[in-house]
């Protein structure tokens, strides 16, 4: 599938944009603290961010209200319900903290909660594709809220060393779910590359009662819609080695890093915030290597006609 | 509404195409193309069409297959290897993908006819049912910015302005070797589907779970050259003379 930067940023922002929030609205962190509203301002961002980036792919974006429509039967449409659903109590959560200086746990923990469902309901839209047999499976939500999550804990971890307000919570909670995303992510992968593929050139055309069928010819000499939107190929070949480089700066390095302000019981002041900002930023990096193989990796069924 | 239709629907049109006879002439999709381009919703763009990097959409594409026989990797060595021409629209799936998927309610399946049809008015272009549709079956239009897909020409089978024997999908109508037909395969007594049912018609991909509507009618076992050959030696023949050319045979058989 081609790994639209539009969708890539969309899935990314919005999903440790919502992260961030689900950990802010918990209400371990002090509501006066300047770091503490920081947060809430750039959990929203990123949200807003992430779900703006998710309209730049539309056709005719004028008409994207009418997506609210259909949340009977399409994960996009709830996606989107959700979206906004959501934006209330945060909305509300961020109010209280930002200027009057308060936490509210109604807003909060109903805040935090929406938030893992909007995530699960983006995660739902690839994974209810069963044309895309990569993405067809539990692992993938799996992947998305624990990415969220750990994205989430990762920078909250670095608020509470801007002083939010100390809570080694965050970053043993941040330290555990990057190991258990990038490990579910792990899984999601052998499940990919051991999978045998669902539909084959011969179930595609019916003829495997005649023989092994393979292309002959395109429809066409060039590229068309389809195979530019869903062959994609390029730069698949460094697929493994991006992988890897995904995991040294996406799990490895925040782990090792919040493993060490962790047992040296760091406290708030620069140094120790600086650090945690280096693990944030190597987490978002690799989330979005991470995101880009999610869609460059997965093969389409219809590349079954198309030879790919 | 982008739910499926709760009943199954009474008819089911749609086609049936037989790879026996597809010659692969493309003649279907380019009058797919011509009849489209100028009626139900907007036009099917084109992007560079004279430069060198040609593109556009269309709703109906042939595809070339080379079969080669379980066993055999060099031509012959089991069997000939034969070439399958392989043309491919919407095949209006009964648990279609594409329309529950959409986010706004521009994709949806018609309760009386089962025909899958995008209202372009609602669509937003976000593409997911192209993502959904296993078969490549829907197309963004760049220039509309809208999905498109195969109508089963729903502007030319009930136009009754149109002379009886027009009113049928414009890839049917146009077919020189007739590899394409259009019916109601919810009707057991209709020509397709006496069709499918003496020859054995087929589902694409049917572990996706489609449930398409349209068939495929697969090759006809190929008979070998020699068969043929044979036949042409007969006509040094003459039994199964009668009359004046039995009489014939007899006295020229003896002088």
């Amino acid at each position: 599938m081609h790994p639209a930067p539009s969708i890539i940023v969309f899935t990314t922002l919005s999903g440790l944009g919502y992260g961030l929030a689900c950990a802010l609205g918990l209400g371990l962190f002090d509501p006066a603290a300047l770091a503490t509203k920081a947060g809430w301002v750039l959990a929203l961002a990123l949200v807003a961010a992430g779900l703006s980036s998710s309209t730049l792919h539309l056709g005719n974006p004028q008409r994207a209200w009418r997506a609210f429509s259909q949340w009977r039967s399409s994960w996009l449409s709830r996606e989107g319900v959700m979206a906004v659903v959501t934006f209330l109590p945060l909305a509300a959560s961020a109010w209280l903290c930002v200027v009057e200086s308060r936490y509210s746990v109604v807003a909060g923990l109903i805040g935090s909660a929406l938030c893992l469902v909007t995530v699960f309901c983006t995660a739902m839209i690839y994974a209810s594709l069963k044309s895309v047999q990569a993405w067809h499976t539990p692992l993938t939500p799996l992947c998305y809220l624990l990415f969220a999550l750990a994205g989430g804990c990762v920078a909250a971890s670095f608020l509470a060393f801007c002083g939010a307000g100390m809570s080694p919570l965050f970053i043993l909670a941040a330290v555990i779910l990057l190991a258990a995303a990038w490990t579910a992510r792990w899984f999601w992968r052998r499940r990919m590359l051991d999978m045998r593929p669902l539909s084959t050139p011969e179930s595609a055309t019916g003829l495997s009662a005649i023989g092994r069928v393979r292309l002959f010819e395109r429809p066409h000499m060039t590229e068309n819609y389809l195979t530019r939107e869903m062959g994609f190929k390029v730069a698949r070949k460094h697929a493994g080695k991006l992988w890897r480089l995904a995991l040294l700066v996406g799990a490895v390095v925040p782990v090792v890093l919040l493993f060490f302000l962790l047992i040296g019981s760091a406290q708030p002041g620069w140094p120790a915030a600086l650090v945690a900002g280096v693990a944030a930023l190597a987490s978002l990096l690799g989330i979005v290597v991470e995101r880009w193989l999610f869609f460059a990796e997965a093969r389409h069924a219809v590349m079954n006609y198309y030879g790919g | 509404m982008t739910s499926l239709p709760s009943l199954s629907t009474p008819k089911k049109l749609g086609l049936v195409i037989d790879l026996d006879v597809c010659v692969g002439c493309h003649a279907c999709v380019v009058n797919c193309k011509e009849w489209n381009t100028g009626g139900y919703g907007s036009a099917l763009s084109d992007q560079h069409p004279y430069g060198a990097d040609v593109s556009g959409a269309w709703l109906n594409r042939v595809h070339t297959f080379e079969v080669v026989p379980d066993g055999g990797e060099l031509v012959g060595e089991a069997g000939e290897a034969r070439i399958v021409h392989f043309p491919k629209s919407c095949l209006h799936c009964e648990d279609a993908p594409c329309v529950t998927v959409c986010p706004t309610g521009a994709s949806y399946k018609r309760a009386e006819d089962g025909i899958v049809l995008v209202e372009e008015d609602k669509c937003i272009g976000c593409g997911l049912c192209a993502w959904s549709c296993p078969y490549g079956a829907r197309e963004m239009d760049l220039a509309a910015g809208v999905m498109k897909k195969c109508t089963l020409c729903i502007d030319r089978i009930y136009n009754e302005t149109l002379e009886e024997a027009d009113r049928q999908p414009a890839c049917v109508r146009t077919c020189p070797a007739n590899a394409r037909h259009f019916g109601d395969l919810a009707d057991p007594g209709s020509a397709v589907s006496i069709m499918v049912a003496e020859r054995g018609g087929v589902d694409l991909m049917p572990e996706q779970g489609t449930r398409p509507v349209n068939k495929y009618l697969p090759p006809r076992p190929r008979k070998p050259l020699a068969a043929s050959a044979s036949a042409l030696q007969r006509e040094e023949g003459t039994e199964g003379a009668t009359g004046f050319f039995a009489w014939l045979d007899g006295v020229l058989d003896r002088i």
